[in-house]
């Protein structure tokens, strides 16, 4: 089976609201479209994701501009969420800078892997260094679908709009999050906090497509937590090298195998 | 590394001034982006299509699918006062709803996220 980069996309993702035949007419038209399927469900779950933030800033003593400060700069939950506890500890710099880097490891492949779809000839540079900031998991994952299957002026503009609508998002529920923190029972934090792994679980068995992706997502749930058990600093960047490298070298060998 | 240290040093020294979250934060903002502005600069010559990116590819989604696992069976902060069995049930619970609503992935997220919190509550009426 041929794993080609541009097939996979256009076929339809029924269900999702993402279906759409290649391309939306322009770069305008796609940036359009990209904040209209951003603010459907992704803004729904990561802004409900973001509510647990705001509320969690508000309990570590902070005040409101310091959520809405991590928000805008960091972007990253998981990152934001592991200074915010570390801050509550009293950790020092380092440890802190330590912390977030390894937690937030997962942006460099995720961004060496996005990057090939979003070139377009004539762009500047100083634009991908600009809307690298928004690489994280849901814009991310969408345009790893969309963007193979549109024309090249499109890409860029489908994933800034889709991540910044995002960003914007997250950045009135921060707030929002931090004024209800009191309001919301403890088992309603528990729910949000719950949707933003069972979100991303869903996006990637809803965009399975290509057979060594498939194989690395397999592989990678199962090493994550037993890797996770040997050592809590270095079993997600090993998940990520272990797990990716046997379904990448697996997948050739079997598809070497069938030809 | 000793300019390092004495920065370390200074900062340290505003650990009881306002300006310490934000300081923490700037220093979270800068290794963040650092991985996402690497990105970029080693993604340079990278060709869609070619082994080297398929393969790094094939990282970054393993990466993340064991990031999720490791949410839902080993979580950190609020969530790990839940049973692992509840997280799991509702985790299935979601998986089940997408596909039988015919892959909508918002009730099947609607599906999971409750399901824990009803089991949860289920279970402190139990005890």
């Amino acid at each position: 089976m041929p794993d080609s980069d541009t097939a996979g996309s256009a076929v339809n993702d029924a269900g999702n609201g993402l279906a759409q035949p290649s391309g939306y007419g322009s770069p305008r038209q796609a940036a359009l479209a990209a904040a209209r399927q951003a603010l459907g469900v992704p803004a729904l779950v990561l802004g409900a994701s973001y509510l647990g933030f705001g509320s969690l800033i508000q309990g570590a003593g902070l005040d409101v501009w310091h959520g809405l400060f991590s928000t805008f700069t960091g972007w990253a939950l998981p990152g934001q969420i592991i200074l915010v506890e570390l801050y509550s500890l009293g950790a020092s710099v380092l440890i802190v800078a330590a912390a977030v880097a390894m937690t937030n490891a997962r942006l460099l492949p995720m961004t060496v892997a996005l990057m090939p779809y979003l070139r377009a000839p004539g762009t500047p540079r100083w634009r991908y260094y600009l809307f690298a900031h928004y690489v994280a998991v849901t814009g991310w994952a969408a345009a790893m679908r969309r963007c193979p299957g549109l024309p090249e002026p499109e890409r860029l503009p489908y994933f800034a709009a889709f991540a910044v609508t995002l960003w914007s998002t997250t950045l009135v529920t921060t707030a929002v999050g931090f004024y209800l923190a009191d309001l919301l029972p403890s088992y309603i934090t528990l729910g949000l906090v719950f949707l933003n792994p069972i979100y991303f679980m869903l996006v990637f068995v809803a965009d399975a497509k290509h057979p060594a992706r498939i194989l690395a997502l397999m592989i990678g749930a199962l090493c994550g937590p037993l890797l996770h058990l040997v050592s809590s600093d270095w079993g997600l960047p090993l998940t990520g090298l272990l797990a990716g490298s046997l379904a990448f070298f697996g997948h050739r060998l079997w598809s070497k195998g069938r030809a | 590394m000793l300019e390092v240290l004495n920065l370390n040093g200074t900062l340290e020294g505003m650990k009881d001034t306002a300006f310490w979250p934000y300081a923490l934060m700037i220093v979270g903002a800068l290794v963040t982006y650092f991985w996402r502005g690497l990105g970029v600069a080693l993604s340079g010559r990278t060709d869609a299509g070619s082994p080297l990116f398929e393969w790094v590819a094939c990282v970054a989604y393993a990466l993340l699918a064991g990031l999720i696992a490791r949410m839902i069976v080993l979580p950190n902060g609020p969530l790990a006062d839940t049973a692992a069995a509840d997280r799991i049930a509702a985790a299935v619970i979601a998986l089940a709803i997408f596909f039988l609503a015919r892959r909508n992935i918002g009730l099947g997220v609607g599906a999971g996220a409750g399901a824990l919190v009803l089991i949860t509550l289920g279970r402190s009426w139990l005890v």
